[in-house]
């Protein structure tokens, strides 16, 4: 298989899958089955483009063009190729996750459930491979709208408002910010190829550079930089299987991954430095990290304070990416796969708890640690990983991130840094303490699972799939030097 | 031989089979008619844009007599897209029609209907044809006429009401067109558009030129709804059978922008018009306008035919700013965007009189639940909002992205953004169907409504696929746009 094929495959493979899943929607069994086999496929496919990546060789597939002069253009390079292999291969287990957790939860409308994951993959999967911004503006947008159903699955009043404010923000930003910056750079630079280097230097003075920077930051509202951050705690009116992929993961990781991108191959590090353009973004950044901690400590509700932590690690990568040295880039790069371990595990735990014990209140989690000892279990790693502690692959980005603000000369990043993790700690380390030494609360009324003390874990599926995360939280620890290595090319 | 008339065939054949509808007094015959019709007339327009695109600008002298004494029937790209378009989509609308429009009108007189159908496309398409301004103007009258018939034969009364306004309306701007053209006749003498561009060139500064100037520069722009001379658009649309709103609304304010261009571009010269007279200053400020006013106007419909109305009023607002633009990209973004929004524009409505045929409404309240009952017209709806929005992979975002462009090589980035923004609007109006038909479960009418026929449904999705197909690769009708860009720039005179 040339590595030309890979790439459309692995593209084609989700999609192919929707109508088939639509197809065979009445038989459960069938259609599940239909999903993982086409993520494992999906999967397998990615995974062959890997060899060459790492060889230095970039995979290139142009198609056709969209608009004359720009074309539909992929190129994995080496973020790409590591965003690729986490969406793609997270999908896998959340799949197994999401089989258990729809039937655990009873949820209705399965199958356009889903149908829309699939179709969400693909989009993300497009997201890594562009070639070119329209290419990923493109993928960008499409994966807004393809999870805008998963998000409003529920089809309650609250679902719809939350589907408003996700919609809302993430496509106003992008049409209003995100597309204007793609246009301006076209217009500046005449081309959109993602080019190591940049493709700005000289043909932007520098004030503007600032403003280019600032509609691309904002822009990408994905990242969930403050002030646009608010669409994602509202997104987790949706079933968790998707806060867990798409708002941990694939959608989020897609929007720093896009800023990760454009500082790099559009602006070029060097320019960035050059200029300082990207200073204030620092602090942008630095702040959506301590604010979006302060504001995770308020929220009583798991999903909440999963999701304000969420923007606050998401504003890691945009500080790798701002403060523009070759450590702190690869450091911002490894933190997408390092971040998406623990925190798709975290979100794991919050929904097999959901499944299991019906509660979602982090009050109300008391002692649950002797009905799902395995959960808290993982719960804790995965919690290890977020706050960066060894042996968890988390403490590895963050010992990059903290080494390129010292490069930098931005040393009040290093303690940025510092309080943040003492603040993740804060905020996330209570909820297993409580859970094993807390007595459980006494139960108000005699719920049919709540009441005993006996193992109540959530199904099979959902357990194992959380473990599996678990697992790559530490396994990471110790791989850390492949992913370096793999990223080490995009800061030259 | 035959190839050599194809300009004029374009006219005759339906302007001919007119009358002849009228003897099939069986609806189902007359409609056979005007549908085979529509088709051939379709093909030619084919075969006479890739003649014009391989072999340039097709000149033919009605009755042999030379321009310009006789008329003269001049074909570029920029017209033969037009009449292309016009073809196409009055192709596409008669496939839908039976169902439809039997349905909605259970004792229409179909062969009257369809013969005032043949003569407005016959007049819209001798619109985009004529190299000149008096024949032009007698197209004008053709259309408008039997497009206020077609309007007034809508399912409830309001529809007369609609179609007197339009009436109203459209002759003032008709007449201001004919006073116009009899100002410039006064001046120089000739109806020949390349005559008159040549001619006007002396006497362009004097006091009558610039009266031909202003009341050809009102009167078109009442026919193609440029705010605020907008009025009559949204009651007209709003209250005609389905079918007739799907053809006007993807044609008839698309012929007048082209006529628009061709005047002011062609005649009169991209130099005098823009450098000398200013009126870009006019037009871009209107057109925003226009995006604006009546985008949030839209929000506020509880008619989902009159939503659709005004989001044209708006459409036409993006047309006008990339006029006003005055480069290349910009007329490249109006042409394409002529195109673009008439394709997706006809697939909404032809979408949302798949909806009324079953629930007999299209007031937003009766649509609850719809998308669960007919999941496939609803799927095509929420395309076509998309690409109204302007989401990449479909049309709309083809052309808001050469119109920002173009605002940005003008360097006027206060258009470009508020470009950018005007679009958001469309987000409120979309999502307002998109909630009611798929947050509610199917209630009252809803529940017991069926997915529409399969002959009107593939009229839509052939329309929502095209949305999509020329989303995806725009090359082709960028080039088109782009190669009559051009032309107009250089302007009729040598």
């Amino acid at each position: 298989m040339t590595p030309q094929i890979a790439i459309v495959l692995s593209l084609l493979l989700p999609v192919v899958a929707c109508p088939i899943i639509a197809l065979v929607g009445t038989r459960p069994n069938v259609r599940d089955t239909v999903s993982f086999i086409a993520g494992l496929l999906t999967f397998g496919t990615v995974l062959t483009l890997l060899p060459y990546v790492q060889s230095g060789v970039y995979p290139e597939l142009s198609l056709f063009d969209v608009l004359p002069g720009v074309s539909l253009a992929f190129k994995v390079e080496p973020l790409g190729m590591l965003f690729g292999l986490v969406a793609s291969g997270l999908w896998i287990v959340t799949g197994l996750y999401g089989v258990g957790y729809m039937r655990g939860h009873h949820e209705v409308d399965q199958t356009r459930f889903f149908f829309f994951f699939a179709f969400a993959i693909t989009a993300a999967l497009g997201v890594a491979f562009a070639g070119n911004l329209l290419t990923l503006f493109i993928f960008y947008e499409v994966l807004t709208l393809s999870t805008y159903p998963l998000v409003t699955h529920a089809r309650t009043p609250e679902a719809l408002r939350g589907g408003r404010i996700y919609l809302g923000i993430l496509l106003s930003t992008s049409v209003a910010f995100l597309l204007l910056a793609v246009l301006w750079t076209y217009f500046a630079a005449g081309t959109l190829d993602f080019t190591p280097g940049g493709i700005l230097a000289g043909k932007v003075d520098t004030p503007a550079l600032y403003v280019l920077l600032g509609l691309f930051a904002f822009g990408t509202g994905k990242a969930a930089l403050m002030p646009f951050h608010r669409w994602l705690p509202a997104a987790m009116v949706a079933p968790t299987p998707v806060s867990a992929l798409l708002h941990a993961v694939a959608v989020v990781k897609a929007g720093v991954f896009t800023v990760l991108k454009v500082l790099i191959y559009i602006f070029g590090i060097d320019l960035l430095h050059d200029t300082g353009a990207s200073v204030w973004l620092m602090y942008v950044a630095g702040g959506t990290v301590l604010i979006a901690s302060l504001v995770a400590m308020t929220k009583d509700n798991l999903k909440a304070r999963l999701a304000y932590s969420t923007v606050s690690q998401l504003a890691y990568i945009v500080l790798g990416a701002a403060l523009a040295t070759p450590l702190a880039v690869i450091g911002g790069g490894m933190h997408i796969v390092m971040h998406a371990f623990g925190k798709i595990t975290l979100f794991f735990c919050a929904g097999a708890i959901n499944v299991a014990l019906h509660k979602t209140e982090i009050s109300d989690m008391r002692g649950i640690g002797r009905q799902m000892p395995l959960t808290m279990f993982a719960f804790i790693i995965g919690a290890l990983s977020v706050i960066g502690v060894p042996p968890m692959g988390g403490s590895w980005s963050k010992w990059y991130l903290a080494l390129g603000a010292v490069d930098s000369g931005q040393l009040v990043f290093v303690g940025v840094l510092m309080v943040s993790s003492l603040l993740n700690i804060a905020y996330l380390m209570p909820i297993p303490i409580r859970a094993f030494f807390s007595k459980p609360a006494p139960s108000r009324q005699d719920h049919h699972d709540g009441a005993h003390d006996g193992l109540t874990e959530a199904p099979l599926l959902m357990v194992g799939a959380l473990l599996l995360t678990a697992l790559g939280c530490l396994v990471l620890f110790f791989c850390a030097g492949p992913v370096y290595r793999l990223l080490e090319p995009i800061a030259r | 031989m035959l190839l050599e008339h194809l300009p004029i065939l374009q006219i005759v054949v339906p302007l001919m089979a007119a009358p002849l509808c009228i003897l099939l007094r069986r609806r189902e015959r007359s409609w056979a008619f005007a549908l085979v019709l529509s088709w051939v007339v379709f093909a030619m327009s084919v075969v006479m844009l890739q003649r014009v695109l391989t072999e340039g600008t097709i000149i033919y002298s009605l009755g042999g007599w030379p321009a310009p004494w006789g008329i003269e029937y001049r074909v570029d790209a920029v017209n033969a897209f037009v009449v292309f378009l016009v073809s196409l989509i009055g192709a596409i609308v008669l496939l839908y029609a039976p169902r439809s429009i039997f349905a909605e009108l259970p004792d229409l007189r179909a062969n009257l209907f369809f013969t005032a159908y043949l003569l407005c496309l016959t007049g819209m398409l001798g619109m985009a044809m004529t190299g000149d301004v008096f024949n032009l103007f007698v197209f004008l009258e053709i259309s408008s006429l039997s497009s206020y018939t077609l309007i007034a034969m809508g399912t409830d009364r309001r529809a007369l009401m609609a179609s007197y306004q339009y009436l109203v309306m459209g002759t003032v701007g008709a007449t201001f067109y004919v006073i116009g053209v009899g100002l410039l006749y006064m001046m120089t003498g000739t109806l020949n558009m390349v005559d008159l561009a040549v001619r006007l060139q002396p006497v362009l500064m004097t006091n009558t030129v610039l009266a031909a100037f202003a009341f050809l520069a009102v009167g078109i722009g009442m026919k193609l709804a440029l705010f605020p001379l907008h009025l009559w658009l949204p009651n007209a649309y709003a209250h005609a059978p389905s079918m007739v709103t799907a053809f006007l609304a993807a044609t008839a304010t698309k012929v007048s922008v082209y006529v628009f261009v061709r005047f002011f571009y062609g005649i009169f010269g991209a130099g005098y018009t823009f450098d000398q007279l200013g009126l870009d200053r006019f037009l871009v400020p209107l057109g925003l306008a226009g995006i604006f006013v009546a985008s949030l106007v839209a929000v506020f419909q509880s008619n989902v035919k009159r939503m659709l109305a005004y989001s044209s009023i708006a459409q036409v607002g993006y047309m006008m700013v990339g006029v006003g633009l005055v480069s290349v990209t910009g007329l490249t973004a109006t042409l394409v965007h002529l195109f673009n929004h008439a394709v997706m524009k006809s697939a909404l409505f032809l979408a949302i009189g798949c909806v009324v045929l079953r629930l007999g409404s299209c007031e937003l309240e009766d649509l609850r639940g719809i998308g669960k009952r007919m999941p496939v017209t609803m799927a095509a709806f929420v395309a076509g909002g998309l690409s109204l929005i302007g989401v990449p992979l479909t049309v709309g975002f083809i052309s808001k992205w050469y119109l920002v462009l173009a605002a940005l090589e003008r360097g006027w980035w206060p258009v470009a953004v508020l470009i950018l923004f005007g679009s958001l609007i469309a987000v409120a109006y979309v999502w307002r169907v998109v909630e009611i038909a798929y947050f509610h479960e199917p209630t009252g009418k809803t529940a017991q409504a069926t997915e529409a026929p399969l002959s009107m449904l593939i009229p839509v999705w052939i329309l929502t696929g095209a949305t999509f197909t020329f989303g995806i690769n725009s090359t082709f009708t960028v080039d088109i746009a782009r190669r009559g860009a051009e032309i107009l720039m250089a302007g009729l005179a040598p």
